[in-house]
């Protein structure tokens, strides 16, 4: 297999890997500090896209208008926090899943009623929409690079504000007894409206970025919240540090086993059949992968709660 | 399950059995469909009851045994196998081992892992049926009706509305018993107290692995004779959406009852069908956004509707509870 065709799958398996964790760091932040599971957090990913689309058709640039959807993206998520999640603390988890899938119901048809049913195509200004020769005689797009770069960049933030600040270390003790946070006296309702919105910000970048992909669409974002839960709990509930493991693996072993499996397979079946099963194993396999590392740990690669 | 139960459960299989010849009487043929339709989806939704409401494991991806049961169908049907004998046996061996397996792996975990663990082994099925090319992948295949070697027309929607609806009954009735045997005590006792379970020496892995593979088993009946109804099968059986409304349709009606997901089933699918048209009368063309209605919806019952409708009828409450 050409090797140039196996590098560029490599920096697309990074791209999809870091997009991922992007969207898994605020749902395990949240489960891990508030105890939500969030079906909506998908939702925020296609808010984020809706509105990088729409200010970056009305600021008529492209870096602006990414930026201004970022401050845009907290202030929906602070408000959806604020309106609806904030009951569901102390709810159990039945509860909370089938709150927030009404709401994934609810936010996709305001989606639907504002910006009409049809797909949107945001294109790339110029400078991106480009190639450069990573190494030579392997051109690869420069807004996919751009992707990795940020997402990698996100990582190395949001890995400093948990390990380094005092906003951090609060997260950290809030994931292991909020209630003892609250009692030390820090206002735990602004720090959990805090926090939910900061994933919101995270999800709607992945968001962003992802549009000029793809199309931007009611219910984009559900697809990717599946797979943002399959990182989790590979990864281990509540760690930012197993999300960005596991989002790398996941995305690597998706892009690397869509165009590696039915080559590998042609090896020991017909090609026939490995043109139909190929394709069909590969779309399992991070769903096997997932099943075979609970097999062996059952709370993920680095579980952050205990009990 | 206490006498009030017992009633409304009679109640509500005696009403749908008298919808045909009241269809008749009301000229509305359609809700013959309706109602069909309900008690399929009934069948579902109880079948994961008795592992939600009963075995307190929130399985978020029932409606995979409904795809692998429908898909069981068709896949026979598309080979020439219109046996209704050959396949709905198959069709509910299918979901049972489908079910078997994904409950082994499941049950390892518990709490939101199992939540997430279910729902992506669905969205695994989910994929796998969209890349099947040969059985029409994303667009679905279509199914012939089985053939009951000439005891039992399928085509005839009266003989077929009954068959959905002897099977509802006897699985109601399979359940009742189950659920108070001494193997649904302890799935209830592990439900409250798991590890106390496992120290009077009670195998409980073993317990809930074999309700999950009994749910799964009951689920796939369900998906094969959706499919008789639609004569069609697709991956959005599958979907986790539609996990989602078999859920709902449980907590809708009263989990931890046998007849509140039936209940929940009627409401769901009922409110499906008429919120579009009562929205028409508030504000013309609003009909096609009834999800944003529904949602809203949802959320209020799961925030202030304790025990569903279910609760409206039996004041006391479930007998299961506590």
């Amino acid at each position: 297999m050409d090797p140039l065709l196996l590098l560029e799958q490599a920096f697309n398996g990074l791209q999809f890997g870091v997009m991922l964790f992007l969207i898994a760091a605020g749902l395990t932040l949240v489960f891990g500090i508030m105890d939500l599971v969030n079906l909506a957090h998908g939702a925020l990913v296609m808010i984020g896209a809706y509105l990088a689309t729409t200010l970056v058709a009305w600021t008529d640039s492209f870096i602006l208008g990414m930026i201004l959807a970022l401050p845009a993206t907290f202030a929906v998520g602070a408000l959806v926090e604020i309106v609806a999640l904030r009951t569901l603390y102390r709810r159990d988890h039945l509860d909370q899943v089938l709150a927030t899938f009404g709401l994934i119901l609810f936010f996709n048809e305001v989606v639907r009623i504002i910006w009409g049913p049809i797909s949107l195509y945001s294109g790339l200004p110029d400078y991106l929409s480009g190639h450069v020769e990573i190494i030579p005689g392997a051109p690869y797009p420069v807004f996919r690079l751009l992707i990795i770069a940020v997402g990698l960049a996100v990582a190395a933030v949001i890995y400093f504000i948990v390990a380094h600040t005092r906003l951090g270390m609060l997260i950290r003790a809030g994931a292991s007894n909020n209630e003892m946070v609250g009692a030390l006296g820090v206002n735990i309702k602004t720090l959990f409206t805090f926090v939910f919105a900061l994933g919101a910000v995270f999800a709607g970048l992945a968001g962003m970025m992802l549009g000029p992909l793809t199309s931007v669409e009611p219910g984009m974002g559900e697809p990717l919240l599946i797979l943002a839960f399959v990182v989790i709990i590979i990864g281990g509930i509540g760690s930012i540090r197993g999300a960005f493991i596991a989002a790398i693996i996941v995305g690597m072993s998706d892009t690397m086993g869509r165009v590696l499996l039915p080559v590998l397979l042609r090896a020991f079946v017909s090609d026939a059949a490995a043109d139909t099963a190929g394709p069909a194993l590969a779309s399992m396999l991070i769903y096997i992968l997932m099943a075979a590392i609970l097999v062996v740990r059952p709370r993920g690669l680095f579980p952050a709660r205990t009990g | 399950m206490n006498q009030r139960q017992i009633w409304l459960t009679l109640a509500t299989l005696a009403l749908f059995a008298a919808v045909p010849p009241l269809t008749v009487v009301f000229d509305q043929p359609f809700y013959m469909d309706v109602v069909a339709r309900i008690m399929i989806l009934a069948i579902a939704a109880v079948s994961l009851d008795l592992i939600l409401g009963y075995g307190g494991m929130v399985s978020f991806g029932h409606a995979a045994y409904m795809g692998v049961g429908a898909y069981a169908v068709g896949i026979l049907s598309y080979y020439g196998i219109d046996n209704g004998f050959l396949q709905i046996p198959l069709a509910m061996g299918a979901s049972a081992l489908i079910g078997l397996i994904f409950g082994a792996m499941s049950l390892r975990t518990s709490g939101v892992y199992f939540i997430m663990i279910t729902l992506a082994f669905a969205q695994m099925l989910y994929f796998l049926a969209v890349s099947l090319e040969e059985f029409g992948g994303d667009d679905g295949m279509s199914a012939m009706r089985s053939e009951f070697a000439g005891l039992l027309d399928l085509n005839d929607p009266l003989q077929f509305y009954y068959l959905i609806f002897v099977c509802l009954a006897l699985i109601l009735l399979f359940l009742h018993r189950l659920v108070l045997s001494r193997f649904g005590m302890v799935i209830r006792a592990s439900r409250g107290n798991e590890r106390r379970m496992q120290a009077l020496g009670f195998p409980t892995y073993r317990y809930k692995l074999a309700a999950f593979t009994i749910a799964a088993t009951l689920c796939g009946l369900s998906g094969a004779l959706f499919a008789n109804l639609n004569e069609f099968v697709s991956p959005d059986a599958m979907q986790w959406t539609h996990s989602g409304e078999i859920m709902i349709m449980v907590i809708m009606g009263g989990m931890g009852t046998l007849i509140g997901p039936v209940l929940g089933a009627a409401a769901f699918l009922l409110l499906e069908e008429n919120l579009p048209e009562w929205m028409e009368l508030i504000m013309t063309n609003a009909g096609e956004h009834w999800a944003i209605v529904m949602g809203p919806i949802l959320i209020a019952i799961v925030l202030f509707g304790r025990g569903g409708i279910h609760a409206l009828f039996a004041r006391r409450g479930g007998g299961s509870h506590g």
